[in-house]
């Protein structure tokens, strides 16, 4: 037998013919296929029992309510909740992209200590016994030694049951210097305060509106709460009404809206009064309202008659005589108009003058506590504690100046001036701060000039961060007491501001907590507690959560079923009985407003020969520029002519590109008084000349590496101008310089 | 050139060779063909039974990977115990979704502590019971992930018994290997246990052409949201 090539050659063919006959060809055929669609390296989630918990979001102000879907314990998507007085059903980027923040990396997962030089990262963990002893030592000491007032807190906001605890807290410990972010809101307050008496919030009755003048205000950038504010829009655009865009750059609402009107940025008050002017002088207000429920209008007419004629205005908006007077017989004529203020998404507090000047067009048309106006909205008073037991230690800290200067003579009407704040820390006015306790803020990104924040806080001797995410403050700090987040705690959200239903949105747990982390409702009252003294017994609570429950008392069992509870039958009080001013009227002016500084400009900081072009930030609703950082899924979502790579992209003129020699997608160096950035140069024609845009929200440096490293913080270019009425940060941009880099 | 002279010049030696010997070798040439033959055939019949051994009894053995559960579950016994048969742990939950395997929630009411004498039943209470771990069952009848069934379609709306597509696993005394495809990861249950794909129970094979045979069957094909535009979709995610 002679085994050859032939003889292989039969071997095959048998084999193969044999193959052919076994299942074997088509079962591996069938296999691969199913693996190759089912990559065993793709992630899949478990499945699992799938339950919905409603609670409301707090990533930003607008408080809508969510419906979190959950297969057994994980939280797999957040819905907007149906029915939900702010957002009934919808959701925004933000919201949806929350569970990043829960589950992403940036999260502090335990108590931490610093341990080599501040700012450089390197941390111990440490028990959360030790870092409630080592807070309430420090504090106690300081307390000891009559230093008590040195003593800092900030809050993102002023409102609700844990700022209020912190609140409580440096009162019954003896510092005045409680502080909260302020916002356009503030100024708001401030306006309605001067004008219309008592304490209200502004709500905004936009479902019913049917003609919208926007000073700058980004309805579809998150101005208010987005989904609402998108939902009007909405209306407007399918034929309920009418969206006037007054704003210097050409944003998505300018595009958006029925008309937009570029103005000078910065001559927006101007050009409130300018159409204050015609409604006057054409006598097309609302002469009941007028006559019969307003004081001062006499006064405060002759001053807008003999300052405003549309021809002054026009040169200094740029805005046309004629469309001055075209657009205020129009607002004036409307079934219910409503003007607005405050830039982009109101996160500045801006000028009082041009809140009080646009609030003023409002009264001129009666629209005010009516359908489609702005009603004065009472706060739910429900934190209602027992006062608390003062010591002396208390009472000498309290009878000491706030750092800011706020409530004092120069500022009567600011409650808080963090601006301030930096500037007497880092110029050495008053006393040194000892300690500084931050939650909920993030001010070393979110202040003007960052760098200046970031500088005062290396200033003080003891910081302590109560943030869930390793944030650009929390890495400055001392010590971080990482609170639960947003889908892990309980919390009271009072009435979102700007809405026109009062009502208390309620955070709760959606998933256990993920990792060591404790509220820092509890840990204020354990800090207080071993404090001792009348500083402990001033929080009788044994835990945040009975706090929260003794506090909303009967709305609590409907805040658990329901997500929220809104006063039932609320109504906004009748022209008669609607203001609290002395004259129990609205007030154009009084005494009051006379003496506040009004007419004085704002002057942007900044040299204009050494830098001729004005940086002007813009908002996105794809880029949160709040205390948290922008998830991945939102970044993603980031037009390639903003972000490009980890470049920030500036907007610009094609006429000022050309004449700074840059073109389409170029480096430059981008030059404030403040600071300096490397960013590139996006050519758009709906920028003025002369003004370099940029967006906000970019640039973090803390965090982790999917939210650190793109682009540039606006605010660390940007530095604050003190409102020459309020105090507050009015800056509405910066004079810069942009060079080829 | 020279190679081409030398060869051209020993071919008709060669030929000379032959025809010297013309008688033996025309003796031996038939034969020399026959023994080729033979030898190609055998060979053809080796790879071929070689082939068809490889590929009905070697290859499925191969091809699978033998596990045992982590617990010996004695289906029987439970269907005893329980109240409602197998909806007692195989529950359809409120929203409609079916809660497939039980998680330790539905076993702890009888066996916080342990009940009976079996190692397993130690294991069960004190390795995942107390420890407050899930058992990382084996599911026999796991689809891929891309495939999406809905139970409530089929037993709810269909008024189908579970026997139909999961056999008599409730009479099940202790709990069989499962063979894992070392290929895609799935059970051997989806194929079915026969290679060839040959089923005699309707419990045999999970296959895409098994749940069409049924609607086939059943005449649900005309009428059911797989023959609509779309209808790729409701199954395949």
């Amino acid at each position: 037998m002679k085994i050859d090539r032939r003889s292989f050659l039969a071997l095959t063919a048998g084999g193969t013919v044999g193959t052919a006959l076994t299942p074997l060809p088509w079962k591996l055929t069938d296999d691969i296929s199913i693996w190759s669609q089912n990559w065993p390296w793709t992630p899949v989630p478990p499945g699992g029992e799938a339950t919905h918990v409603n609670s409301t979001c707090t990533l930003c102000p607008a408080a809508c309510g969510i419906t979190v879907r959950k297969i057994d314990q994980r939280a797999v998507k957040i819905e907007g909740m149906a029915g939900h007085p702010v957002n009934d059903g919808g959701i925004c980027i933000l919201g949806v992209s929350g569970l990043q923040l829960l589950y992403g990396p940036s999260r502090v997962k335990t108590p931490l200590k610093r341990v080599g030089d501040r700012g450089a990262g390197h941390w111990q963990p440490i028990s959360w016994d030790q870092a409630v002893a080592e807070v309430a030592q420090k504090l106690g000491e300081l307390r000891e030694k009559g230093e008590g007032h040195t003593v800092a807190a900030i809050c993102g906001s002023d409102r609700g049951t844990l700022p209020q605890l912190f609140s409580r807290l440096l009162t019954v410990y003896g510092s005045p210097n409680f502080f909260a972010l302020p916002t356009i809101h503030d100024t708001y307050a401030m306006t309605l305060g001067l004008m219309q008496g008592g304490n209200p919030q502004a709500g905004f009755d936009v479902e019913n509106t049917d003609y919208l003048l926007s000073f700058g205000s980004g309805i579809l950038e998150g101005w208010g709460a987005p989904v609402r504010m998108f939902r009007a829009n909405s209306r407007w655009r399918s034929g309920y009404g009418k969206v006037v865009q007054v704003e210097a750059r050409l944003s998505t609402t300018a595009a958006k809206a029925d008309r937009w009107m570029p103005v000078s940025p910065g001559s927006e008050a101007a050009l409130a009064m300018g159409l204050a002017h015609v409604i006057l002088r054409e006598k097309l207000y609302q002469r009941d309202f007028i006559k019969h429920h307003t004081e001062g209008f006499n006064e405060w007419q002759k001053g807008v008659l003999a300052g405003y004629a549309p021809d002054a205005v026009a040169a200094v908006s740029g805005v046309p005589a004629a469309e001055i007077e075209a657009l205020a017989r129009e607002f004036a004529r409307a079934r219910r108009p409503l003007a607005i203020c405050g830039r982009g998404q109101g996160n500045t507090p801006g000028s009082l003058a041009e809140s009080m000047a646009v609030h003023a067009l409002n009264a001129l048309v009666g629209n005010l506590q009516r359908p489609g106006g702005v009603w004065a909205m009472p706060e739910i008073e429900y934190i209602d504690w027992a006062e608390a037991e003062m010591d002396a230690l208390a009472v000498a800290g309290l009878q000491q100046d706030r750092l800011d200067g706020a409530g004092s003579d120069g500022f009567p009407y600011a409650k808080y001036l963090p601006n301030r704040l930096v500037e007497a820390v880092n110029s050495g006015q008053g006393y040194p701060l000892q300690a500084l306790l931050v939650s909920g803020a993030n001010p070393c990104y979110s202040l003007a000039d960052a760098a200046a924040v970031q500088k005062a806080i290396a200033a003080v001797p003891f910081v302590v961060s109560f943030s869930s995410f390793m944030d650009e403050t929390a890495v400055n700090a001392d010590l971080i007491l990482p609170n639960h987040t947003n889908l892990e705690r309980y919390e009271d959200v009072p009435t979102p501001l700007g809405l026109t239903r009062p009502i208390i949105g309620l955070s709760r747990p959606v998933v256990a907590p993920q990792f060591n982390t404790r509220h820092t409702g509890d840990v204020v009252i354990q800090i207080a507690r071993a404090i001792g003294g009348t500083v402990g017994s001033a929080f009788p609570w044994p835990t945040y959560e009975a706090c929260l429950q003794m506090t909303l008392a009967g709305a609590w069992g409907p805040l658990n079923r329901d997500g929220f509870w809104e006063v039932p039958g609320f109504q906004p009080a009748d022209w008669a009985h609607a203001f609290e001013t002395a004259s129990g009227k609205f007030e154009f002016t009084n005494a009051a407003v006379t003496s506040l500084a009004l007419s004085e400009p704002i002057v942007l900081p900044g040299d204009e020969k050494a830098f001729p072009l004005l940086l002007m930030p813009f908002d996105s609703m794809r880029l949160t520029n709040g205390w948290v950082g922008n998830p991945p899924f939102m970044t993603k979502a980031v037009d390639d002519t903003v972000l490009k790579g980890d470049d920030v992209l500036v907007e610009l003129n094609p006429q000022t590109a050309s004449s700074l020699g840059l073109s389409q997608g170029q480096a430059a160096e981008l030059q404030t008084p403040v600071g300096a950035a490397r960013v590139r140069v996006n050519l758009f024609e709906g920028v003025r000349p002369g003004v370099v845009a940029m967006p906000t929200g970019l640039g973090h440096t803390a965090f982790d590496e999917f939210i650190a490293g793109k682009g540039v913080n606006y605010n660390m270019l940007a530095g604050p101008v003190a409102d020459p009425a309020s105090g507050l940060d009015a800056a509405w941009g910066i004079r810069a310089k942009l060079t080829k880099a | 050139m020279a190679e081409f002279d030398e060869r051209s010049h020993e071919v008709p030696n060669e030929s000379e060779n032959d025809i010297s010997h013309p008688p033996a070798e025309s003796d031996d040439n038939p034969k020399q063909g026959d023994g080729v033959a033979g030898v190609v055939t055998l060979f053809f019949i080796v790879g071929f039974v070689g082939s068809l051994v490889v590929g009905w009894i070697v290859f499925p053995k191969l091809l699978y990977s033998q596990k045992h559960q982590p617990i010996n579950f004695n289906h029987a016994v439970h269907v005893e115990m329980v109240e409602n048969s197998c909806e007692s742990c195989h529950y359809f939950r409120e929203d409609g979704s079916f809660s497939g395997i039980p998680q330790n929630a539905a076993c702890i009411e009888c066996h916080e502590d342990i009940q009976g004498e079996t190692e397993d039943e130690r294991i069960f209470v004190e390795e995942y019971i107390a420890k407050g771990r899930e058992v990382p069952w084996l599911v026999y009848s796991r689809q891929p992930d891309c495939v999406f069934f809905s139970h409530a379609a089929h037993v709810k709306m269909g008024e189908m018994d579970c026997v139909t597509c999961h056999g008599h696993i409730g009479e099940s005394e202790t709990s069989r290997v499962y063979e894992e495809n070392r290929i895609t990861g799935y059970s051997r249950d989806i194929w079915g246990r026969n290679i060839a794909g040959f089923k005699q129970n309707s419990w045999d094979r999970m296959k895409m052409n098994d749940c069409a045979n049924c609607h086939r069957l059943n005449d649900v094909n005309q009428n059911s949201v797989q023959t609509q535009r779309g209808g790729c979709f409701k199954c395949h995610n």
